[in-house]
Formats: C-alpha cells, sequence, structure tokens
C-alpha cells in the first residue's frame, strides 16, 4: 500500500507530517464494489424470501382457485371470509395456545435440563447427548413413536396406567388433552436446542462469579434469582423467540397424530393453510390464512422483544 | 480482628497431591503474602481457607473457631479475585450490599457501611455504575468495597493486581498497604510477584510444590532464605549460584574453592559444614564488587538507569551478575576484576538447606 508521506530528516525540530493518505483502490474504501460480496445473500433473499412474500401478499387479495381458475382481485373479500370462518378461528385459538403450552415450557425444561447437566461430569455428556439426540429424529419417526405410546387401549401409556390400575389420559381423542399431548410430543423431540443454547450461555458466566456470590451467603435460590438468570437473559429471550416463531408453525405432529381432531381441537393454522391451498386448491384463500400466521409471528416477537427491553432498561 | 491457624492441611485433586503436610500461624492484624511460582499450592491454600475447595486433610481455624466444615459464606472472610468477580448485572452499590441483604442486615446500617467503605476507597462517585462501565483498577477497589462492608475476620487477595498494568499495580499496592495500616485487618495475599509481597507483607510464607520453604519476615527472607529456592526465586536479579570444588576452613570460617582456583572465604562456620559434602555458594548481585580479584569478561550490560547490572564471565566459564554504579562505563568485553563481601556469601547443601554468615 502506498502512502503520500515521507520520513523527514531528524532535524530535532518537531515536524508536522500530513497524516497518510490513502491510494483510491486502497483497502477499507467503501466503494460500490464491496456490495459484490454480499450479492449472492441478496439475491438468494430477493428469490426467497422477498418475493415469496411479496407474491403471497399479493395473492392474498385475489380469487386463484387451481381448479377454477383465476378469477381476479377480490380486495379484502379472502380475509373477511376468514374472519368468520370458524374452522380458521378455531385454528388461530388453537395455535396460539399451543404456543402458549409449549414455549413456557422449553424455556423452563430446557433452562432446568441445562442447569442439572451443567457440569463436568460423564454421566451428564451422556445425557446432554441423549435429550439433544431426539432433535435429529424427523417428525414422522417421532410421531410414530408418540403414536405408540398415546395409543387407546394399546399404548405404552395405556399398559402402564393399567398395571397400577389407573386409566391413561387419551391424548389422542381427548378434545381438552390433544394439544397438551401435542405439545409433549414436541418438546421431548426438540428440547435439545434450547438446553444446548441454555449450557452455551450458563458456560460463559466465570465460576469465580459464583465463587463471589457464595462467600456472599447467597443460597442456591438467590444465586439462581441474582446471578444465573440476569446473566443468561438474553439467552432466554432469544430461545423464547426461537420457540414462538418455531412453534406457530406447527404442523407436522398435529397431522400425524390427531389429524387436526377429534373435532378440529388440535387443528393449526399451518395445518388450515396445508388444507386450504392443497387440498381445497383455494390459494388466494390460503395465501391470506398465511398473511394472519405471519402477522401473528411478527407481533408476537414484537411484543416479546419489547418486553425484555423493559426489563433490561428496569 | 482474628489469628488463623492451618494444622497439618492436605490437599489432593485425585491421585494428584498439591499440598501434603502444610501448617502455619498467622497472627491477628498480619499481612501474610503467600508467594510462589504458578501451581506451587499458594492460591489452592487460599480457596481452602475461603471454603472454596474441601480440605483432604488437617483444619483450619480462624479467630479460635474451627471454619473448615463450614460453607464459605459463614467463615467470616472476604475475598478479592484476580478477575475481580463482580456482578455485572448490578451497580457497585448494590454488589457491595449484595452479601450483607444476604444476611439480613438492615437497610440503614447497609448504606453506613457502603458509604463508609465508599469514603475509605474514594469511590463515591461510582456507586451507580455498572461494572461495565469502570475500568479495571475501578473495578478492583470495588472488589475491594465488597470485601471490606463485610467487616470479616480476615481479608482474602487472590493475585488481585495480577489484572492491572503497570502503573496501577504500583499504586494500588501502596493503597493495600495504606488499607492494611487503617483498618489493622488481617489479610492473606496470595502473588507470584516479589515486589508485591516484599513491599506489602509482614510476613511472607515462600511456598514451593505444595511445602512452605520459609515463614519470615520480608528482610529475613532476602537477607538469609532458609532454602535455595527461596534464595533463587527472591530478589531480582536472581541469585548467583556456583557450585563449590572444595570447603575449607579459616578461623573457623568455610572458605570456599570454586572452578580455576577461585578462593572465597565466608563468614560461616565451618563447624556446621561437613568435609565431604557438596555445597553451592550463592551471592546477591550486590554483594558482588568489581575492583579487585578474579578477572572476568563482560557478557552482558544492563543499565537500568539508578544501577547497572553487568554479566561477567569467569575464565572457567562460571557467570557471576554483579551490581555496577547508574553510570557504569563497563562494555560488553571489557575485563574486570570480582570480589564477593565474605559476610553476604551463603552455602546450600545438596538438599537446598543454607548456611549464612554468623
Amino acid at each position: 500500500m502506498a502512502t503520500t508521506s515521507t520520513v523527514e530528516p531528524d532535524t530535532g525540530a518537531v515536524e508536522r507530517r500530513p497524516a497518510v493518505a490513502r491510494d483510491a483502490d486502497a483497502v477499507g474504501r467503501r466503494t460500490i464494489l464491496n456490495g459484490l460480496f454480499v450479492l449472492p445473500y441478496f439475491l438468494i433473499f430477493l428469490l426467497l424470501v422477498a418475493l415469496p412474500l411479496g407474491l403471497g401478499i399479493w395473492l392474498s387479495f385475489q380469487d386463484y382457485d387451481m381448479l377454477g381458475g383465476y378469477g381476479g382481485s377480490v380486495g379484502f373479500e379472502n380475509y373477511q371470509k376468514l374472519w368468520t370462518d370458524k374452522i380458521f378461528l378455531g385454528a388461530v385459538r388453537n395455535t396460539i395456545m399451543f404456543v402458549l403450552i409449549s414455549v413456557p415450557a422449553f424455556v423452563i425444561l430446557g433452562l432446568a435440563l441445562a442447569l442439572a447437566l451443567n457440569n463436568a461430569y460423564k454421566s451428564s455428556a451422556i445425557l446432554r447427548s441423549i435429550f439433544f439426540g431426539s432433535s435429529v429424529l424427523s417428525v414422522t419417526i417421532v410421531t410414530l413413536i408418540w403414536r405408540l405410546v398415546y395409543m387407546p387401549d394399546r399404548g405404552l401409556l395405556s399398559n402402564m396406567a393399567g398395571s397400577v390400575g389407573m386409566t391413561a389420559p387419551n391424548f389422542m381423542t381427548d378434545q381438552t388433552l390433544a394439544l397438551p399431548g401435542i405439545a409433549i410430543v414436541t418438546v421431548w423431540w426438540i428440547i435439545g436446542l434450547p438446553m444446548m443454547l441454555f449450557l452455551a450461555a450458563l458456560q460463559q458466566i466465570p465460576a469465580e462469579v459464583y465463587e463471589a456470590a457464595a462467600l456472599d451467603n447467597a443460597s442456591r435460590t438467590r444465586t439462581l434469582l441474582s446471578i444465573t438468570l440476569p446473566a443468561i437473559r438474553r439467552t432466554i429471550l432469544l430461545v423464547a423467540l426461537i420457540e414462538v416463531i418455531l412453534q406457530f408453525q406447527l404442523f407436522g405432529q398435529a397431522n400425524l397424530i390427531t389429524n387436526g381432531g377429534p373435532n378440529n381441537a388440535s387443528r393449526p393454522i399451518v395445518m388450515f393453510i396445508y388444507e386450504a391451498g392443497f387440498r381445497d386448491w383455494m390459494l388466494g384463500y390460503a395465501a391470506a390464512a398465511s398473511q394472519v400466521l405471519f402477522l401473528l409471528m411478527l407481533l408476537a416477537s414484537v411484543l416479546q422483544m419489547w418486553a425484555g427491553r423493559q426489563k433490561q432498561e428496569a | 480482628m482474628a489469628g488463623l491457624v492451618i494444622r497439618h492441611v492436605a490437599k489432593s485433586f485425585g491421585r494428584v497431591s498439591v499440598i501434603e503436610d502444610l501448617s502455619i500461624d498467622i497472627a491477628s492484624g498480619e499481612f501474610v503474602v503467600f508467594l510462589g511460582p504458578s501451581g506451587c499450592g499458594k492460591s489452592t491454600l487460599l480457596r481452602m481457607i475461603a471454603g472454596l475447595e474441601e480440605l483432604s486433610a488437617g483444619d483450619i481455624t480462624i479467630d479460635g473457631k474451627r471454619v473448615d466444615q463450614l460453607a464459605p459464606g459463614q467463615r467470616g472472610v472476604a475475598m478479592v479475585f484476580q478477575h475481580y468477580a463482580l456482578y455485572p448485572h448490578m451497580n457497585v452499590r448494590d454488589n457491595m450490599a449484595f452479601g450483607l441483604k444476604n444476611i439480613g442486615m438492615p437497610r440503614t446500617e447497609i448504606d453506613t457501611k457502603i458509604t463508609e467503605a465508599a469514603r475509605i476507597l474514594e469511590m463515591g462517585h461510582l456507586l451507580e455504575r455498572k461494572p461495565a462501565q469502570l475500568s479495571g483498577g475501578q473495578r478492583q477497589r470495588v472488589a475491594i468495597g465488597r470485601a471490606i462492608v463485610k467487616s470479616p475476620k480476615a481479608f482474602l487477595f487472590d493475585e488481585p493486581l495480577s489484572n492491572l498494568d503497570a502503573a496501577l499495580r504500583a499504586r494500588t499496592r501502596i493503597e493495600l498497604a495504606r488499607l492494611h495500616h487503617q483498618m489493622k485487618a488481617t489479610m492473606i495475599f496470595v502473588t507470584h510477584d516479589q515486589v508485591e509481597a516484599m513491599t506489602l507483607a509482614t510476613r511472607i510464607a515462600v511456598m514451593n510444590q505444595g511445602r512452605i520453604e520459609q515463614f519470615a519476615t520480608p528482610l529475613e527472607i532476602y537477607r538469609k532464605p532458609a532454602t535455595r529456592f527461596v534464595a533463587g526465586f527472591v530478589g531480582a536479579p536472581a541469585m548467583n549460584f556456583q557450585p563449590v570444588k572444595a570447603v575449607t576452613s579459616e578461623g573457623g570460617n568455610a572458605v570456599v574453592e570454586l572452578g580455576a582456583g577461585v578462593r572465597i572465604a565466608t563468614r560461616i562456620p565451618s563447624a556446621q559444614l561437613s568435609a565431604s559434602g557438596k555445597y553451592e555458594m550463592g551471592v546477591r548481585a550486590e554483594h558482588v564488587t568489581a575492583g579487585e580479584g578474579a578477572p572476568a569478561k563482560a557478557d552482558v550490560v544492563e543499565h537500568l538507569g539508578d544501577r547497572t547490572l553487568v554479566h561477567a564471565r569467569l575464565a572457567d566459564g562460571a557467570t557471576f551478575v554483579y551490581e555496577d554504579r547508574g553510570d557504569s562505563s563497563v562494555k560488553i568485553g571489557d575485563t574486570v576484576q570480582l570480589s564477593v563481601k565474605s559476610e553476604f556469601v551463603h552455602l546450600f547443601d545438596v538438599e537446598g538447606r543454607a548456611f549464612h554468615a554468623q
């Protein structure tokens, strides 16, 4: 890299040297060509995120039936129909309920597991792998396993309850238990990620801080509440945010375990969208339902981040 | 303030024994420094006093009460950690109040204590700041303040100055000395820095491989090191050591013979030594003088401003470091005549035991 500055002979006097000027092509100069580095990602983002989002929004205002053909723009008609569609409203309710059940479970259980396994014991390392292991299974396998557990009369749960003279709750056919049943399956399936995120956060807390707390007479509960939780607050928010976004998209488990039943009690929004779009071929209607889901997720995420920031400022 | 007694303490991690059998009595109000190289067990010993490590054997008594079975918080000690260990999400005031709240101290009393500690440490303006908004020196001050408010029976410092830059380290050292003088508190300080040890301690425990080599005042440790290890570890530059070829006696004092026919008279009573024993001679740089004596060639010359260290090689290859004036004109390659002050010559036997002039 060439510079315009020169080394003056040392005359003993303090000399003012010009600031180092860079060549036009020097590293660090901002030029439009730097944009090339982000171009590949930007193109993919446009193609796979921005364009489908825009198309989806456009589609939600159209009468687009795969069987009946394109019926032109219909304004807000699709949204108005959704507002009065009892099955859709039920799906929204179910989805929100599922998020409300599963997200706190992910945060609390994930944290509890991380706290219990945050040590150097070999047994903990094995258990960490086991708890994370289920995350790599496909939804088909997971639901197959849990159908064997939940199956009325012949399932594992039923057999276990029967062996001690009790009746097992029927997660597949009881309207009130269907969603909690799916939530249990979901938590079992992917508790590994929150656990790992919490473990990573816990391991960032210096041991000295805990030692200082021990010398400060802090009880275990006080240490958890005053030292650990504030230290991993960002991770708690991150886990909650990830899980809200993930769990709003519930589909596979509900589709394969209860098929949305009994009596639509476990039909989530994504399943409604799938059925409207690819069973009934009403693409405009399905797109409108998708926008509602998108707004719900956006709202939940913004709310959460806002709440997190409030707590931080407090 | 209270005295601290450690009796036959041992510590091992699995099969690795860090401390085998260590006893030490620390008087009330003393500033004791555990000095030693990395891995000598000094921090482990401090952590055992604090209750952060369990003892494998032995007992620890503070103020007449056995504490080694108690939880760290109940031992009446406060610790200042190397990396400060401040609670990052609490401001300075809450950091200092945390321990007091945990023992249910009334709010007004806590406030009084914090105000007093802040006054002593001149950090009243920092109380509402979070640790991240403080400089390294300020954090260390807060960590000391957090210890002061607890009015502990003993203060424990685990290399608290090693994260500070040189200037700040010197300043904090002076502040700690002043604090000890003000509070008359029992303080135990772990360090590998001999300057910290020499300047702060009323007594230094020099540790090596889990043992205390010597427990004495800084001057005694410097002048009469009990072992070869202490002699070599304390003092900069390190003491000159030379193997002794033969020991003879003249007027009841030992005369040692080095290589190349160099004979050095000592003031060490020869009755203490055995004629057949193998010895090593030690002498500090400031006790080697240039003028008359054995010829040596200057190898390295280090100008330190107030003094000059000259590394000179005798005819047989043995190297001595000696101290010259700050404006010394000795240059590399010059020949100098070296002699040693006989009253400052030490001898060490093969077990490292030291013999000094009487």
